[in-house]
C-alpha cells in the first residue's frame, strides 16, 4: 500500500477520500496504475460490450484473470465497465459479459444498459452495479430510477453539471456519486449523442466508439492535410499546425460563413484546482479518462492524481495545485489545453 | 408482411414536440393547422431549453385542451436534459397532470412517473436498443414506444418483437436530434453566454446551420442540441416500416411545408399513394437540404438509399 498523509486533527471527522478510478486498456496499464496509488481500475472485454472498443485494446480471460488477482492482492479493486447497449440480436453476448465478471470475481460493473442491469440484478445479486456516465443520468431522480428498480450503488456523473449541480445530486441521493478528474472531455452528454452514427454508422451506445479510427482518412493536399471521417471533412491544417484526432465534434466547421471550432475546442478536462470541493461536497470516486491511453500516461496521471487526492483530503484549506502536476499533465496532453469543463461552466 | 393487419398497415401520424424556439403567435397559428391536418396524435412541450419561456406549463396545458377537442390525442413531453432543481420542478408538473400521457424524456421523467404507477410513452432518447430492455419499462407501465434515432428498423423489428410487444413509433420526418450539451452552441456562436444568450435560437426558426469546411452541409445548431442538416424522411420505406411491426410515424416540425408533409405522410402510408411523386414533392420542399434514410436501412444517418 502506499504510504498516506495523516489526516490533520480536526475537530470535525476528516472528510472521506474520494477514491481513484483509473483506466486499464491492457494488463500492464492494470498494473502500473495500481502500483501508482490507483483505488480501483476500471476495464472492459475485447468487445463491443464496453465503450472502448478498440483494436489492441482491453482484456481477454486470462488477463482480467491475472490483472483481478494482481489488484486484489494488493487491496485494490477491478471495476468491469459493460456500458454499452446491448445489441438486439446478440443480447447473450453481453450476457456472458456479466457472468465471466461474476465468475472471474470483479468488484462491480459498470452498466448503462437496464437489460444488462436487470440480468446482473436477477443472475448475480451480490455483484455490485456502477451506473455508467453512457446511461447519462444527470439529475437524483434519474440516479433513483435505477437504483429503486436496479439496485444500483454508485453513478457516474455526465460532464455537463455544474459543481454546484453535481453537490445537489449528492445532498438529494443515497447513492455513492463518481466524477470524471481528468482526460477527454464529451462536451455532448453522454449515452445520447448520435453524432458519430450520424457520420460513420458507428456510435458509443451501438458499437462503442466514437469517430471510428476505420473511418478516418487523412489527405494531403499542397497547402494543408484533411481530416476526414467517413468522408466528411472534419478540420483542415495548414503545413506544421498542431494536429488532433478528428473526434466529431472537435473538428472546424462552418455556421454563417465563420469558421472556428463551432461545438468544441479540442480541449481536454482537469479538475486539479477543484478537488477540495469536490471532497467536501462528498464525491465517492474521482475518474481518470483513458483507457485508449499508454501504459506509462496511465501511470504518471494515477501518480499526480494519488497525490493530489492525499494532499486535499489532508487539509482542503491549504492544498494547493503542485505546479510539478500540471507540468505532468500538460506534457501528457501533447500541448492541449485544460478546462474545468461544466464544472465552473465559464461559458455560462 | 406478417398479417392481413400489417399488410393493410395503416399508421398513425405524430406530429412531434417542435424542437425549436419559436415566437408564440408562430407556434399558434402553426397548431391551429395541425388541429385541421390528418395527424392523429400531437406531442407538446418545451424539451430542449429550460430557458425558453414564451409557453409555460399552463400554456402547454391549454393548447393540449384546445387540440383535444379537435379531436387530436396530446401527449406532453418533458425536456430530454434535466440539470437542475427549477427543471425537476417543471417535469413533476407535467407528471402530476392526470388528463393527457406524457413522453419521458429521460430517466429523470421515469423515476417520477414509475413511482406515481402513471403509464407513459418512451420518447426517442431513452435508450432501448433491444428486447429485454423495452420488456422492463413495459413492465414499469411504458404504453407506446418512440425507437432511438440511430437503430435501424429490422432492429426495431426484433425489439419489438414485429410490433406485437408495444406500440412503436420511429422517427419518419425531419431534422434529427442528434446530441445534446449543457452547452449553447447557438449563443457560442454569437460569442454570447448561455446566461445572457438574448434568446438568439429564435432567429433560427429551423435551426442554424453547420457545414463543413468544404461546404458539406452537416449539422443544424439548435440551442443545446444539435441535430442533423439533412431530413430524415421514410416515406419510401413503407414495406421496411411494416416489416418492423411501426404503427407510428413521428413527424418533426418545420416552419415551412410541415402541413403538407402531414399529407403527404398520409396519402402514401394511409392512402396508397405514390410514395416516388410524394418524394419528389417533399424535396421540392426544401430544394437545398438532403433527404436522408440511413439510419432506417443500418446505414450512416447521413446516407440515402432508394433501396426500401
Amino acid at each position: 500500500m502506499l504510504q498516506r498523509a495523516e489526516p490533520p486533527n480536526h475537530e470535525t471527522p476528516p472528510p472521506r477520500a474520494p477514491e481513484l478510478v483509473c483506466p486499464a486498456g491492457s494488463l500492464r496499464a492494470l498494473k502500473l496504475a495500481v502500483d501508482a496509488g490507483a483505488d480501483a481500475v476500471y476495464l472492459g472485454l475485447r468487445n463491443a460490450t464496453n465503450a472502448r472498443n478498440f483494436a489492441g485494446l482491453n482484456f481477454d480471460d486470462a488477463q482480467l484473470r491475472e490483472g483481478i488477482a494482481y489488484a486484489r492482492a494488493r487491496g485494490r479493486q477491478v471495476l468491469m465497465a459493460l456500458n454499452t447497449y446491448a445489441e438486439a440480436s446478440q443480447v447473450d453476448t453481453w450476457e456472458q459479459a456479466v457472468d465471466t465478471a461474476a465468475a472471474l470475481g470483479a468488484d462491480a460493473l459498470i452498466v448503462a444498459d437496464i437489460a444488462v442491469m436487470a440480468y446482473a440484478r436477477d443472475k448475480h445479486p451480490g455483484l455490485p452495479l456502477h451506473l455508467s456516465v453512457q446511461a447519462s443520468a444527470t439529475s437524483h431522480e434519474a440516479i433513483a430510477f435505477h437504483q429503486r428498480h436496479f439496485g444500483i450503488r454508485r453513478a457516474v456523473l455526465p460532464r455537463v453539471l455544474t459543481l454546484s449541480q453535481v453537490a445537489s445530486v449528492i445532498a438529494h441521493g443515497t447513492v455513492d456519486i463518481e466524477v470524471f478528474g481528468f482526460g477527454s472531455l464529451c462536451v455532448m452528454v453522454e449515452g445520447r449523442c448520435a453524432l458519430s452514427s450520424f457520420a460513420t454508422g458507428q456510435s458509443p451506445n451501438n458499437a462503442g466508439v466514437c469517430s471510428p479510427p476505420s473511418a478516418v482518412r487523412w489527405v494531403d493536399s499542397a497547402d494543408a492535410v484533411e481530416a476526414r471521417l467517413n468522408g466528411l471533412l472534419i478540420d483542415r491544417y495548414a503545413p506544421g499546425e498542431p494536429r488532433g484526432y478528428p473526434t466529431l465534434c472537435k473538428g472546424r466547421f462552418e455556421v454563417d460563413g465563420a469558421r472556428d471550432y463551432a461545438l468544441e475546442e479540442p480541449t481536454s478536462l482537469n479538475t486539479l484546482a477543484v478537488l477540495p470541493d469536490l471532497v467536501r461536497m462528498g464525491v465517492r470516486a474521482i475518474k481518470i479518462e483513458g483507457r485508449q491511453r499508454s501504459p506509462s500516461y496511465v501511470e504518471q496521471v494515477t501518480r499526480v492524481w494519488r497525490q493530489a487526492i492525499d494532499a486535499a483530503v489532508a487539509d482542503g484549506r491549504r492544498y494547493r495545485v503542485d505546479p510539478a502536476w500540471t507540468s505532468t499533465l500538460a506534457h501528457l496532453s501533447e500541448g492541449q489545453h485544460h478546462t474545468l469543463g461544466a464544472y465552473d461552466r465559464p461559458w455560462r | 408482411m406478417t398479417s392481413d393487419a400489417a399488410a393493410a398497415g395503416t399508421f398513425e401520424l405524430t406530429v412531434g414536440p417542435v424542437q425549436y424556439y419559436w415566437p408564440r403567435a408562430d407556434l399558434m397559428d402553426f397548431y391551429a393547422g395541425v388541429a385541421e391536418s390528418s395527424a392523429a396524435t400531437v406531442v407538446l412541450g418545451e424539451v430542449v431549453c429550460a430557458r425558453r419561456h414564451e409557453m409555460k406549463t399552463a400554456d402547454w396545458l391549454a393548447l393540449a385542451r384546445d387540440l383535444h377537442a379537435c379531436g387530436k390525442e396530446v401527449v406532453l413531453a418533458t425536456q430530454t436534459l434535466i440539470e437542475s432543481e427549477s427543471d425537476l420542478r417543471v417535469l413533476r408538473r407535467i407528471a402530476e397532470q392526470s388528463e393527457f400521457w406524457v413522453e419521458a424524456g429521460d430517466a429523470s421523467a421515469l423515476n417520477v412517473l414509475t413511482e406515481m404507477k402513471r403509464p407513459f410513452v418512451l420518447g426517442p432518447h431513452i435508450n432501448v436498443y433491444n428486447r429485454e430492455a423495452l420488456r422492463q419499462y413495459l413492465r414499469m407501465g411504458a404504453c407506446r414506444w418512440i425507437a432511438p434515432i440511430e437503430l435501424p428498423l429490422a432492429t426495431v423489428g426484433i425489439v419489438n418483437d414485429g410490433g406485437s410487444a408495444a406500440a412503436t413509433e420511429v422517427f419518419a420526418y425531419g431534422r434529427m436530434p442528434l446530441a445534446m450539451s449543457a452547452r449553447c452552441f447557438t449563443a457560442r456562436h454569437h460569442r454570447l453566454s448561455k446566461d445572457a444568450c438574448e434568446f438568439r435560437c429564435r432567429d433560427d426558426a429551423d435551426g442554424l446551420l453547420l457545414s463543413t469546411s468544404d461546404g458539406r452541409p452537416f449539422l443544424a445548431l439548435n440551442g443545446v442540441q444539435t441535430q442533423s442538416a439533412a431530413i430524415q424522411c421514410l416515406i419510401s420505406n413503407r414495406a421496411a416500416l411494416v416489416a418492423a411491426g411501426v404503427s407510428r410515424l413521428r413527424l418533426s416540425p418545420a416552419s415551412t411545408g410541415f402541413l403538407e408533409v402531414i399529407e403527404a405522410f398520409q396519402h402514401v402510408m394511409n392512402r396508397a399513394g405514390d410514395a416516388t411523386e410524394a418524394l419528389a414533392a417533399l424535396q421540392a420542399l426544401t430544394p437545398s437540404i438532403d433527404l436522408v434514410n440511413g439510419f432506417a436501412l443500418a446505414r450512416p444517418g447521413i446516407d440515402w438509399s432508394a433501396a426500401g
